[in-house]
Order: structure tokens, then sequence, then C-alpha cells
């Protein structure tokens, strides 16, 4: 055992101590990414007992047993219908799969909250249908309906994946051992993709938690919602704090519940199955089965694209693509843009760091660079506010403190990226290098930059996207003035004047459906994408 | 081809001295003592974990000895509070896989070791990137990608590389372990003749006796961590210094025996010679190669097992005394499983003693 372990230790080489630049530069990131909750805590904790009697009034339980409530009620209800887009689509003789196979997961690039819009708009209260279809989709209702919709694709690209990974011997053999196809489905298939599904349900989990557009357009007080009106109408902005840090526990509780799931997960099987596996034929449950994709593709992906293109094409003075539309879509593109590649160059030296030098203390630099994980947007903003108000006069409500909130609320998804970019660099490419006489840095820039550029561009892409969307942050620490496409979405409804969101919301769905689409396509690093999204 | 004579100092092309390297409590290389003269090949053979590799990387500079001293030309790398960064050591290095740069082609690899005005781009890079894929036979693959080339390109490609910029010293860490058996034998042999072309000095790390004993001027035999034995391939075949060598280098028959004087020892099995045997009771290491078989004297064993190898053949024996022995001759004659020989030390065998 020692012999085998000195043995591999010797194989791999001693691993050098870093550079003090690199080390101090990650202590820097590692420090600026638990800034916020560390001073949440201090915040919540200098409130005194009159703060925190927050926590036992009865409106704050009720609060939460909605928030629980909708978390539950969206978690399951985007896992039974994303498991079951997944299956359909990988494992059946389902009419036009292929379609199927892409049209499912490009609802991720309909923000949320435009799928609430859309909702509100057929048939919220006042809307086109909602007296033809006799039903008002609003409150917990609207904001479970469009919250799965916007959720159920993660389930379904990590399953679907999953379902690709899996050996099709598995299957093949369990048949030939007499199993019915629902009993190889059931004591198989299903063994082998729980733990994609179960890391796709704690992403559609997280994503429902940290969520304030959809539950603000529908109206539905929950945790987030809360916080974000305590912050805005209270005197006292301490019991925002502590809301905050009661939403900050929730979301480490879904994150242990994923860390559970993750240890839990058998080791991944080399992809080699190349063969497909012989499709499970539906017969006469055809027409139903396409009906299910019909419909879920239509609510989640059709109506939403639909209502904008309809709003526009109407066109009313005002509605169209009209110049006020370029200062917000200006402001979103460059504060994106920036915070991509700012995210991306926050993450490298923690990245390079733990890729390098994996010891105990690197580790934690990495862990608490992912903390931002646990911090919803809305709390990420309080805390951030409440920090700058303090001690920061002169950053507060200026786009230099947006962007620091953007790329600490990202930095994970940059993070990933750019890890698994530099640790699919061989160490023995930049050692020839130096064998070919080029100094450290000249032989990082030379061979290892070149060969991670393109993961650490997919970070970068991930953290745009992500900040295309961003709304509470932005809210919340915005300049006065300062516009992007989607808080020109938030004013536009704010006022129920839905239709005049129009412009700036299918602008954030045109950006962001082709890199969806690519992603899809391509299909490779399913899960590490749609996990970087999840924090969306 | 390295003997050389005493009366004139070679320059050496690498030394190393008390050389010491521990991960841990685990230690690597202990007390390495070693000097390549200029345009020597060395092999460096030793089972997987012995501290071969870790010894090239020290030499190359990418680990840093506990003790001891580098030195490359009469230059002091490391040690004695020196330390001199692998890029500027003037060593090429040929990776086990070769680590070859996928972004570039194998020019581009090829030329990325140049100085800098040298490097050039395009149509116009001549010169010595040119040269060196000339010496490897890849002039017509230069613009491929490594990912293009067949496993004994990519071997030529990296080999191409470490030459080009014309190190003092080019180390080869297991350069034939990933490509098949068949390629490997000529790579091997066409291998050697770059370097010889290249007048390169070169240490070769392996753990393939065969490839170490063929290609090496001198061969080091390495375990846990130490040299054990360092000489020209036959001495090292013929006279290993223990008998874990003996046994490490090929098949060996360990009889013991007496000394008697003149260099003589006497074993059951009859009388080798053995110069500089000492006196007493001794072990002798014998090849299978330096026992015969007769079939005109007296019976003294029987063959219990014959392997046929095409060129030659092993057989197993029970000696009516000793117990059993390998025996390997030539596929001339054969001798069939049972029948009853007489054995006995081959006309020109010198057998060494091992303790």
């Amino acid at each position: 055992m020692t012999a085998l372990r000195s043995r591999r230790r010797e194989r791999r080489g001693s691993r050098p101590l870093p550079s003090f630049g690199l080390t101090v530069a990650a202590v820097l990131v590692a420090a600026a990414a638990a800034l916020p909750l560390v001073y949440l805590f201090v915040r919540a904790a200098s409130g005194g007992a009159a703060a925190w009697s927050v926590v036992l009034r009865p409106q704050t339980a009720e609060v939460l047993t909605r928030t629980v409530a909708l978390v539950v009620v969206v978690t399951a209800a985007a896992t039974v219908i994303g498991g079951a887009l997944a299956w359909l689509t990988e494992r059946t003789d389902l009419p036009l799969r292929r379609v199927w196979t892409v049209a499912a997961a490009l609802p991720l690039a309909v923000p949320s909250y435009v799928a609430a819009l859309a909702l509100l708009a057929t048939a919220g209260p006042g809307g086109a249908l909602s007296s033809s279809l006799s039903l008002e989709v609003t409150g917990f209702t609207g904001a479970a309906l469009a919250l799965t919709l916007s959720t159920y694709p993660y389930v379904y690209l990590l399953t679907a994946a999953a379902l690709r990974r899996a050996d099709p011997a598995l299957e093949e053999a369990a048949r030939g051992l007499g199993r019915s196809p629902s009993a190889v489905l059931r004591e198989v298939t299903l063994p082998l993709v729980r733990p994609a599904i179960g890391a796709g349900a704690l992403l559609a989990a997280l994503y429902s938690l940290s969520d304030f557009g959809v539950v603000s357009l529908m109206r539905l007080d929950v945790l987030t919602r809360v916080i974000f009106q305590q912050y805005r109408t209270l005197f006292d902005r301490t019991p925002a704090a502590v809301l905050g840090l009661l939403l900050v526990v929730l979301t480490v509780i879904v994150l242990i519940g994923e860390a559970r799931a993750r240890g839990r997960a058998a080791p991944r099987a080399a992809p080699t199955a190349s063969r497909p596996v012989g499709p499970v034929a539906l017969g006469r449950w055809r027409a139903a089965a396409v009906a299910f994709c019909a419909l879920v593709v239509g609510l989640a992906l059709v109506l939403p694209v639909g209502v904008l293109i309809y709003w526009i094409a109407r066109a009313e003075t005002g509605v169209g693509l009209d110049a006020g539309i370029v200062a917000p879509a200006l402001g979103s593109l460059g504060v994106s843009l920036v915070a991509g590649f700012a995210a991306v160059l926050a993450a490298l030296p923690v990245a390079l760091l733990v890729v390098r030098s994996p010891r105990p203390w690197t580790r934690a630099l990495e862990r608490l660079s992912y903390g931002a994980n646990a911090l919803p947007g809305v709390v990420v903003a309080l805390a951030l506010v409440f920090f700058a108000a303090r001690y920061l006069g002169a950053v507060y409500q200026t786009l230099a403190l947006l962007l620091f909130a953007y790329v600490v609320r990202f930095l994970p998804q940059a993070l990933s990226g750019a890890r698994t970019a530099l640790a699919g660099v061989n160490p023995r490419l930049e050692e020839a290098a130096r064998a070919l006489g080029r100094g450290p840095r000249s032989a990082f820039a030379a061979v290892t930059m070149p060969l991670a550029a393109p993961g650490l561009l997919a970070g970068a892409t991930i953290v745009f996207l992500s900040t295309m969307k961003e709304l509470p942050m932005t809210l919340l620490l915005r300049p006065i003035g300062f516009e992007t496409l989607a808080t020109e979405v938030w004013s536009a409804t704010s006022v129920s004047a839905y239709s005049r969101a129009a412009p700036a919301a299918l602008l954030l769905v045109a950006v962001s459906a082709p890199i969806v689409l690519r992603m899809v396509v391509r299909r490779d690093g399913a899960r590490a994408e749609a996990e970087a999204l999840g924090a969306g | 081809m390295s003997a050389s004579d005493p009366a004139i100092p070679q320059a050496m092309a690498v030394e190393t001295r008390g050389l010491v390297k521990a991960f841990g409590a685990v230690p690597a290389v202990c007390e390495v003592d070693l000097a390549v003269p200029r345009g020597e090949l060395l092999t460096v053979l030793g089972p997987s974990g012995c501290g071969k590799t870790t010894l090239l990387r020290l030499i190359a500079g990418f680990e840093r000895p506990d003790r001891g001293e580098v030195l490359v030309g009469d230059l002091l790398v490391a040690g004695d509070g020196v330390w001199i960064a692998p890029e500027r050591r003037r060593i090429g290095m040929v990776f086990q896989d070769y680590a070859l740069f996928p972004h570039l082609s194998v020019e581009g690899n090829v030329a990325f070791g140049l100085p800098r005005g040298e490097r050039g781009r395009g149509r116009g890079r001549t010169g010595r990137a040119r040269t060196a894929l000339e010496l490897v036979g890849l002039q017509h693959k230069a613009a491929c990608l490594p990912h293009q080339l067949s496993g004994g390109e990519r071997q030529r490609a990296a080999l191409a590389r470490a030459l080009a910029p014309g190190p003092e010293l080019v180390l080869l860490d297991e350069p034939f372990s990933s490509l098949d058996a068949s390629l490997r034998a000529d790579l091997r042999r066409e291998v050697e003749l770059i370097l010889r072309d290249a007048e390169a000095t070169a240490v070769l790390v392996t753990h393939d006796q065969e490839e170490a004993l063929s290609l090496g001027d001198r061969v080091a035999v390495m375990r846990e961590g130490r040299i054990v034995q360092l000489g020209p391939p036959e001495e090292v075949y013929a006279r290993p210094a223990d008998r874990w060598t003996a046994g490490f280098l090929g098949e060996v028959n360990l009889l013991s025996g007496m000394c008697r004087r003149g260099g003589a020892v006497e074993t059951w099995l009859g009388v080798f010679d053995s110069p500089g045997a000492g006196a007493g009771r001794v072990h002798l290491a014998v090849r299978p190669e330096q026992l015969d078989l007769r079939t005109d004297r007296a019976v003294n064993a029987e063959v219990v097992e014959r392997e046929f190898r095409g060129h030659d053949v092993l057989y197993r024996l029970r000696h009516e005394v000793g117990g059993k022995l390998l025996v390997q001759l030539p596929s001339l004659e054969l001798y069939e499983v049972g029948a009853r020989v007489h054995v006995r030390p081959a006309a020109a065998a010198v057998a060494s003693v091992v303790d």
C-alpha cells in the first residue's frame, strides 16, 4: 500500500511551491468571494435582539413555509418532466426525436421572468385567454408553473447525458435475462441515471430558491421577494440581513443535499457507448408522448417567444424595436462582457493554484471561492450594499460595485470552467517548453494558455449569459440611470405594461439562444455547463 | 566505443555527485554518482518505481535534489546553494508520452526551442528546424499537427524537437514504452542512429532489459534509488554485481561452489572459469546459454520442460544432484521432454561470483 502510494507519488513528481504573486492573487480573490457572506453575518449579528425577532414573527414562518413549498413543488415537477423528456428522447421511438432533443433544452434561453411574463399575459389576471380558459395563473400556481418550465431543462440535460453515457450492454443484458422493457427501466436504467437526475433536481431547487423575478411578477411572498421589500421599504435594514441569512441556510441545506448525491454517484463509466440502445416501442402511447412533448415545449418556448413576437408585430407606438432599446442593450452587453472576462481573470489564479499545487490550503481557497454558490443574488447585493454604504461610500451605486457583485456571484461558473480547462493541459507540456529554454511565464503563455483558452472562453460565455439575465443584483446595485435589458423588462412589468417589455425580452432571448443551442448540439460538458447556468 | 584512454581526462556532459531525493519519507534517489562523457549513450535500467525517472527529472531540473550536485558540462546547475532553472540548462528531453504541443505543427514544435530569430513563421522557416526534421526523416510531415502522426512519427518529432536547439545532453524517459512491440525494435535502432548522427550525449531510462543492453554504450542498473552496477552491457550481463542484478537482466542459474586457485570455481556441475573469485564458498550466476547438453556422456539430468522460442530453445532440467537447471541452446538440435542427457559448462563459459 505504502509502496504503491509512494510509486504514484514519484511518478507525479513533487509539487513545487506556488509562486508568491499567484498565492497573493488567489487569496485576494477568495477573500473577495467570501466578503458578502462574512459581512452579512457581521451585519445580522450586530442587529441585536430586535433584528432577530423578525425570525420569530408568524409572517416569517408563513414566508418560510411558502418558500419551501414552492421549492419542493418546482423541484418535483421539473424532475418528472425533465426525466420523462430525457427518457423519451434517448430511449424510445418517439417521432421527431432529434427535434425534441434540441427543443426540450432551448427554454434555457428564455429568462424565467420572461416565461412568467408570457404566462401572465395569456392566462394571468386579465390575460388574453384567462376568461375563455376560466383560470387565472398567478400567485403560487403561476410561480410554480413558470419556474418549472424554466428549470426542467437542467434535469433533462443532465439525465439525457447520463442516458447517453450509460453502457447499452447493461440494458441489453437485463433484457437477455428475461426482464420486460418496463422492468429494465425500473431496475437498470433508473438506478444508472439516478445521480444525474438528483443533480438536476438540486439545480432546479437552487434556482427556485434564489429566483427573484418570477416570484415578484407573480406577487408571491417568498424569502427573496420579502428580503427585497424589507430592504426597499423599511428604514432599519438589519431585518433584511437576518432574513438573508435564513435564505443562505436554506441554500446550504440544498447544497449539502447535492454534495451527498454526488458522493453516492457511481464512478462514471468511460463513454464507450457509441452503439445506440434499441429504442423502446411506444406503441399506442406514441400520440400521448408527442402531445406531452408538444405541451411542455409549447408552454416553455413557443408561448413566450410567440407572445413577444406578437407584441412587437402589433407594434403600437413605443413598443417596437426603437431607439429606446439601444442604451439598455449596450448597458447589458458592456457589463456582461466585462463581467465575463473579469470573472475568468479572477478565477485563473485560484484554478491554477489548486490544479498545480493541490494542498489542503489551496483546496480551502477554492472552496471559499465557490462560496457564492450558497448566495442568492439578492443576498450578495444586500451584503454589498451594506458594506459599501458603511465602508466604501465612494463606490456605492457605481458600475464598479455592480461588476464586483457579478464577479463574486458568478465566480463559481468561471472557476469550474477554468479548473477543467487547466487540468486538461498535461503538465509535461509546460515542462517540455521549459526544457526547450522557455522561462515559466513564457512557457505558460506559449503552451498552457492557448490550450486552455477554449475552456476559459466557455467559462466567460456562461458568466456573460448569466449577467445578461441577472435581475436582483442589478436592481439593487446599479448606478442611477443605468439600464440593462433585464431592468428594462422589470420596469415595464412593474407598471403592468407587459407589452412594453417585449423588445428587451426578445433581445435577451435572441442573445441567449445561439449560446444554448451550441451547448446542446455539442452535447459535451452538458453537466458542467448546466450546473454553471444553474446559478443564473 | 566509449572506451577511453585513462591518460586523457574526458569531458563530461553530465555528472551527478551524491544525489539524494526523497518524496516525504520515501527515498526515490539515494547517493547517485554518475558521470556521462560527451558522445556517450547511457541507459539507466531498473524496475518501475526504482527512481530512474526521478533521476532524469533531477538532471533536467524539474525536481530539486535534497542533497548532492548536478553538473552539466562544467557548470554546476544544482546543489551547494546553486539552482539553475530547467530552461537554462541546455538539456533536451523526450518525455514518455512525448508531450508534443497539440496546438502547434510538427515544425512549430521543433522550432519551439530555437532562438526567436530562428523560429520564424511560414515558408521562410528553414535552417535548424528543417535540419532537425531531416535528421529524423519527418520533413514531409512538417505541417502536420501531432495528432495526425503515427506513434513512431510522434516519437521522432519529439526527438527532433529535443535535438534542434543543440543541447549539451538529451534525456529520454522510457521513449519506446508506448509503442507496439513490432515497432519498438526498428525505432530503437533508428533512434540510436539519429543520436549518433547528431553526436549527442544521451541518457535513456527504461525498464526493458533488451532495450538497455542493445542501446547503451554503458548500462546503469538501478534498484531502490541506488545504482547497483554501471558498465558496458556485455559486462553487466556477463558479470552482474549481485544476485538481484543477475536475475533482473535475464534468466540465471545460481550455483554454489568452492573457489580454487587461478580464478576457478568448482561446483557440483563442474568447474567454471571465474576470474577474480576470492576464496571459500561462493555463489555463481550461470546464464542458461553458458551450459551445454550432450548425449554421449554419462547421464546426469533429465529434460522436464521445453520452451521453443524459434531461434533458440530453453530447457528446464532436473539434475540428479543439484535439482532444477535452465539451459538455452540454439534450435539446431532438439531434445524431447523426458530425454536423459549430460549437462556441463559450455566451452567458453565464464561465470561470475554474485556473493
